[in-house]
């Protein structure tokens, strides 16, 4: 019963932290250091009453009743000045129905990410509050996740919420007519929330930790094909089991042993994304997908379809042009038509200087050169590129070739 | 929610010669209109500037700006907005968003912590 009580509310906290956390900051007119002290005290207080009393008929409602009581005690008790009872007279008026069903508490987490992905707030700050309120990591693993010490990191979330409440950012989801600039920020940082955890297992987390928002998202705004779009490419994480073997080798996408492979997320981001595509308003994370399924849906690597991959690639270069593109393009031209025309496309990209720092730009250069006999030269990006890597497991696959070679 | 507008020059941005900007006094006559521009002008340059500083009781000049910068302030505009959102909207219709930049601050108010 106390363990069943336990894992309902550790299941709980992960959708729900966010929830609570919103409604209150909505509650309480934009106090976002008191809306997560409330939110955490009503889970606090489910952990010491559920596994005796047995958890509530209506789990998120009793929630975000206590975190809602917490707020007016704690308004009350902090301050008589005005403004503070006026806050606190306006948060009565609203109050939670007794006997309110969890599925009349309103879902504002929507309002909460496009607040936290202001693009008046800087990118950094932009990662750290939405890990903050949207997932309830605290300020101490958000630190950890990006290697800076617990102290910048509080400093930085403060300064966040400082300038959320004194330039007046808005707590809502953008009108229609700025949702074009506003939504690519919020897939932004959550697709950068993503590939940070994409090549170290260790982060792992933070890749499902951004997969979830990713639902959540797409989940509220079914009209936003990008959203879904993301999602889709995001589910092929499906393959991670299969990236790094039990030796902790780096498996490239033709020597991963395709049988561990999770087809079930990888059949789920199928149908998300043709839903997605029969909108007509395919983005760059819509392409993105489409090459991800080729690779997900080829039963060998020999017989991926590189052809129509290279055509998906061209289309990304035409409405997201980068450097990035640019180099995968090349690799997909690559492995279509053979390594000379795909490393003239490399040595182009090469010669723009913008990638001189990213480790797969020496690695693919390196690649092709090994497969048109050029060695010598082959070692030698191989080299530069193991300097760079940024991972062990991607340093030990460098090092291999570099000894095959 | 009232900001200080600073109209600014930007030194590193040169326009075209039809930048497609919009029209100063359309802009005035838009945010008058709507209530949001409480006030505003254009300034004379920093070479118009006096910079006041009393220390030890006593009052020091200098002639020009309090700092060197290459970008200078060419005028200023008071905003009553409901957010930072319409703050956004009001400054980016302004001509020197096009061709200088605008920096929003917010005022300071007294009932928060």
């Amino acid at each position: 019963m106390a363990d069943q009580a336990r894992d309902l509310i550790a299941r709980i906290y992960a959708d729900g932290w966010s929830r609570i956390v919103a409604t209150m900051i909505r509650l309480t007119g934009g106090g976002w250091d008191l809306a997560e002290e409330c939110a955490q005290d009503a889970f606090a207080r489910a952990l010491q009453k559920w596994p005796e009393s047995g958890v509530p008929d209506q789990p998120l409602a009793w929630l975000t009743t206590t975190a809602r009581n917490r707020a007016i005690d704690r308004m009350r008790r902090a301050s008589t000045e005005a403004a503070k009872l006026r806050e606190a007279a306006s948060m009565q008026r609203e109050p939670v129905p007794p006997g309110a069903r969890d599925s009349d508490i309103p879902d504002e987490r929507l309002e909460l990410m496009f607040t936290c992905c202001h693009p008046a707030l800087n990118l950094d700050a932009q990662v750290a509050l939405t890990l903050r309120s949207l997932t309830g990591m605290s300020t101490a693993e958000i630190a950890r996740a990006f290697l800076v010490p617990e102290r910048t990191m509080g400093q930085r979330l403060f300064r966040a919420k400082q300038k959320i409440a004194h330039a007046a950012i808005p707590f809502r989801v953008p009108p229609a007519r700025l949702l074009p600039e506003r939504l690519p920020a919020v897939l932004h940082v959550l697709y950068l929330l993503f590939n940070e955890g994409y090549g170290d297992p260790a982060k792992a987390g933070l890749s499902q930790r951004a997969i979830r928002l990713a639902r959540v998202l797409a989940g509220l705004m079914p009209d936003e094909p990008e959203a879904h779009g993301m999602l889709a490419l995001m589910l092929h994480d499906a393959r991670r089991a299969a990236r790094i073997d039990e030796g902790g080798h780096l498996r490239t996408l033709d020597e991963q042993d395709r049988s561990r492979w999770d087809q079930a997320q990888i059949a789920e981001g199928a149908t998300i994304l043709k839903g997605a595509l029969r909108r007509g308003r395919a983005g760059p994370f819509q392409i993105q997908a489409a090459i991800a399924a080729c690779h997900a849906t080829a039963p060998t690597a020999a017989r991926t379809d590189w052809p129509q991959i290279a055509r998906l690639y061209d289309r990304l270069a035409l409405i997201a042009p980068s450097a990035i593109v640019d180099l995968n393009r090349a690799v997909a031209i690559g492995m279509a038509d053979g390594p000379k025309a795909a490393l003239r496309l490399v040595e182009a990209v090469a010669g723009t200087g913008q990638l001189d720092g990213y480790y797969l730009l020496h690695a693919t250069r390196a690649d092709l050169l090994r497969r048109t006999g050029r060695t010598a030269e082959a070692r030698q990006s191989y080299r530069a590129a193991l300097e760079l890597a940024p991972t062990a497991a991607e340093r030990r696959f460098l090092r291999d070739r570099l000894r095959q070679s | 929610m009232k900001y200080l507008m600073f109209v600014c020059t930007d030194p590193d941005y040169t326009p075209g010669q039809d930048d497609g900007a919009p029209d100063v006094e359309d802009w005035v006559a838009e945010m008058d209109g709507r209530g949001i521009r409480l006030l505003g002008n254009a300034t004379r340059p920093a070479s118009d500037a006096t910079t006041v500083r009393v220390r030890n009781r006593e009052v020091l000049l200098t002639d020009g700006p309090y700092a060197e910068t290459k970008d200078q302030i060419a005028g200023f505009d008071v905003l009553e907005c409901a957010d930072l959102d319409e703050a956004i909207e009001v400054a980016s219709k302004h001509p020197m968003a096009w061709r200088g930049m605008i920096e929003l601050r917010p005022f300071w108010t007294d009932d928060e912590g």
